[in-house]
């Protein structure tokens, strides 16, 4: 068992985490590998917030079992601060600080690590190094926050939520950045409620819903889990004559049928057969089409096909 | 953008490293703040300038009082501290009554003299007192044994000399207070604090880097303000100033013990400013700052004594206006250690970093 803890760099079994009467994290286990990067994908309040400040030694579990490099909380709290690499969500660094000044804080706690000029280059912050914090963008000042997250050099990473709110440009520099850190045996930890996020950045995601995971494993695996790779919608234009059901999942090569808001979702395997059955069918049937949209089917739809619901549903 | 796995590790220069960078944050958080260089440094020095000109030592008032005919008149024209003016009986009693004059003068019966004022007015006492002086002196009165008056107007006991140590008690208080407080419960609502020890920094240098700021500020707020004191007024300093230097220090520690307390738990900035203001605003009224704490009914003397500013002030006067040692301002010292020690025990204990 120690053998198989050491070999991961986080271990979680069983993880349980109550607030009053809301039970957050509902039995939890977490397997990540050094060099792999696993996200947490959900709903918000789906308990990745709570399961991620429990692995980052911010919160008690009231029950389970949290490993890092084979070491616990408990008996090595030291050690592991030295080793990880923390961004939270809603930080916010002093704003009377200058960047150079933040990062140079933050450094002066890591016994190892690269210099100060190094790690605001490595967020391409440089010429923002004399700008206080108070005048940064969203995205640069998440740049700063993941600058004081490496400044250690750290062995894990956590990252919560890291491009919410932050607009397609300054995003994709960020993803640029985590997937650049990935290199050398590091470990990555990301909670998003992004699907393009997860796909794109890591090797597996766990799904979670109400504090359990309800799948797991890489985004390609999941996909193809679902049995469709790809989704096609179309709308009718209401109520002169809808299509049967039953008759569109008997249609070649759809594996579900859903409807939502009068907008009907097939999952299919393959589209160039499909699609002109659909058709056919529909001008069979006399029913008029206003709507036809087909797209490759992502980690939200894995998710709608296992909950019913959408990932940000709010 | 360069590649990580080229970057080298290095080791850090120097274990005290981080104690440093957290001490110098402090230091820029507070010079980047104008609003509070202002209160701590430049509105103790106004406040200090408009009172101490307000109550300036002015010549020995002269009382007014009137008379009602011009004989009481020309026997106390030779008499510089009263002012007499002759009235009707009417017109007197109407400037009596007014407050304009302190005591009215008329004639009594067999060539006596009434003297008419309110007894519970010092100022009509004592125009009673100096009237009827000079009027027995012009009827021929010669005193049995010969007096004279040597003046004596010393630095040391004027309002001025009584206020300085007061605002400086008073500022101790609220830069310790507001100083500590107000920058540990704004970083707690910006959840600084949880991304701090979410890093390997210690608890104890981001504490310690708040007391060390204090101190190297604590040295230019006090040297500012009793320099003024000095410099403009001429409030004396009696007692060693390595003594009013450990006063200042035990009880900026107190007061920042205190400051520490209040910030333990509070999650907001309004919630940090209610109970600042809680906590302070009494001891801004009671415990004597503007005038003594005296004068307050006896029943509160207990409590008022037990606040720690009541105990710093009264300190600091001891010993800068009457030279009194250390081993004189025991009881006062107690009261402040006592505060030190029971609110950082509390504030240990109570202390969230989340």
């Amino acid at each position: 068992m120690g053998n198989l803890a050491e070999q991961h760099s986080l271990l979680v079994r069983g993880l349980r985490k109550a607030y009053k009467d809301v039970t957050a994290v509902a039995g939890l286990d977490l397997d990540v590998c050094p060099g792999e990067c696993l996200g947490l994908l959900g709903p918000n309040g789906a308990g990745k917030t709570t399961t991620l400040e429990i692995c980052e030694g911010l919160l008690e579990p009231d029950a389970g079992r949290v490993e890092l490099f084979g070491l616990s909380w408990n008996s090595h709290a030291r050690e592991l601060r030295q080793r990880l690499g923390i961004q939270l969500q809603e930080t916010q660094l002093s704003e009377k600080l200058t960047v150079e000044e933040t990062v140079r804080l933050f450094r002066s706690f890591y016994r190892n690590g690269p210099a100060v000029a190094e790690v605001i280059d490595l967020v391409e912050l440089q010429e923002k190094h004399a700008a206080r914090v108070g005048s940064l963008s969203g995205g640069q000042k998440q740049r700063l926050a993941m600058a004081c997250a490496l400044v250690g050099e750290p062995d894990l990473l956590f990252l919560d939520e890291p491009t919410t709110g932050l607009d397609p440009q300054a995003r994709r520099q960020l993803w640029d950045l985590i997937a650049n850190f990935k290199t050398g045996g590091r470990a990555i930890v990301l909670t998003t409620h992004y699907m393009e996020e997860a796909e794109r950045l890591c090797d597996r995601v766990a799904i979670i819903d109400h504090g359990l995971i309800i799948a797991q494993g890489p985004p390609r695996e999941l996909i193809a889990s679902i049995g469709a790779v790809h989704m096609v919608e179309f709308s009718t234009g209401g109520a002169s004559g809808t299509p049967d059901l039953e008759c569109l999942s008997k249609l070649d090569g759809v594996h579900h049928v859903r409807v939502e808001n009068g907008t009907f979702q097939l999952q299919v395997s393959e589209l160039h057969r499909t699609v002109p059955a659909l058709l056919d069918a529909l001008d069979h049937s006399g029913v008029p089409l206003t709507e036809l949209r087909t797209h490759s089917a992502t980690l939200e739809d894995v998710f709608v096909s296992l909950t019913g619901r959408h990932l940000r549903d709010e | 953008m360069s590649d990580f796995a080229a970057i080298a590790p290095r080791t850090q220069a120097f274990a005290g490293r981080s104690l440093v960078e957290l001490t110098l944050v402090r230091f820029r958080e507070f010079w980047r703040e104008p609003e509070a260089v202002f209160w701590v440094f430049i509105f103790p020095i106004l406040l200090a300038a408009g009172l101490g000109l307000a109550f300036r030592n002015r010549p020995a008032d002269v009382l007014n009082i009137g008379v009602s005919t011009p004989e009481l008149a020309r026997s106390l024209a030779s008499e510089k501290s009263v002012a007499a003016r002759t009235f009707t009986l009417a017109e007197g009693e109407q400037a009596l009554r007014a407050g304009r004059i302190a005591l009215l003068a008329l004639p009594g019966a067999n060539g006596g003299v009434v003297y008419r004022y309110d007894d519970t007015n010092p100022e009509g006492r004592l125009a009673r007192f100096l009237v009827d002086q000079a009027l027995q002196r012009a009827a021929g009165r010669r005193d049995p044994v010969p007096a004279g008056d040597e003046l004596v107007r010393e630095p040391g006991s004027r309002y001025i000399d009584f206020l300085i140590p007061g605002l400086l008690g008073m500022n101790l208080m609220g830069s310790g207070i507001w100083g500590i407080g107000f920058a540990i419960v704004d970083a707690r609502r910006k959840k600084l604090l949880k991304r701090l020890i979410a890093s390997p920094m210690s608890r104890a240098e981001y504490l310690l880097s708040f007391l060390f700021s204090r101190l190297v500020l604590l040295l230019f707020e006090v040297a500012a303000l009793v320099g003024f004191g000095i410099w403009v007024f001429g409030v004396p300093l009696r007692a060693p100033l390595w003594e009013l230097a450990f006063l200042c220090l035990l009880s900026s520690l107190s007061f920042s013990a205190l400051g520490l307390l209040i910030a333990s738990r509070v999650r907001t900035i309004e919630g940090a400013s209610g109970l600042m203001n809680f906590v302070m605003l009494p001891m801004w009224v009671l415990s004597g700052v503007f005038f003594s704490a005296q004068r307050f009914p006896d029943v509160l003397q207990p409590f008022i004594k037990a606040m720690p500013l009541t105990a710093v002030v009264d300190a600091l006067r001891g010993s800068m206006l009457q030279g009194a040692r250390l081993p004189h301002l025991a009881s006062e010292l107690a009261v402040i250690a006592v505060w030190l020690v029971l609110s950082f025990i509390f504030a240990l204990k109570l202390f969230r970093w989340r």
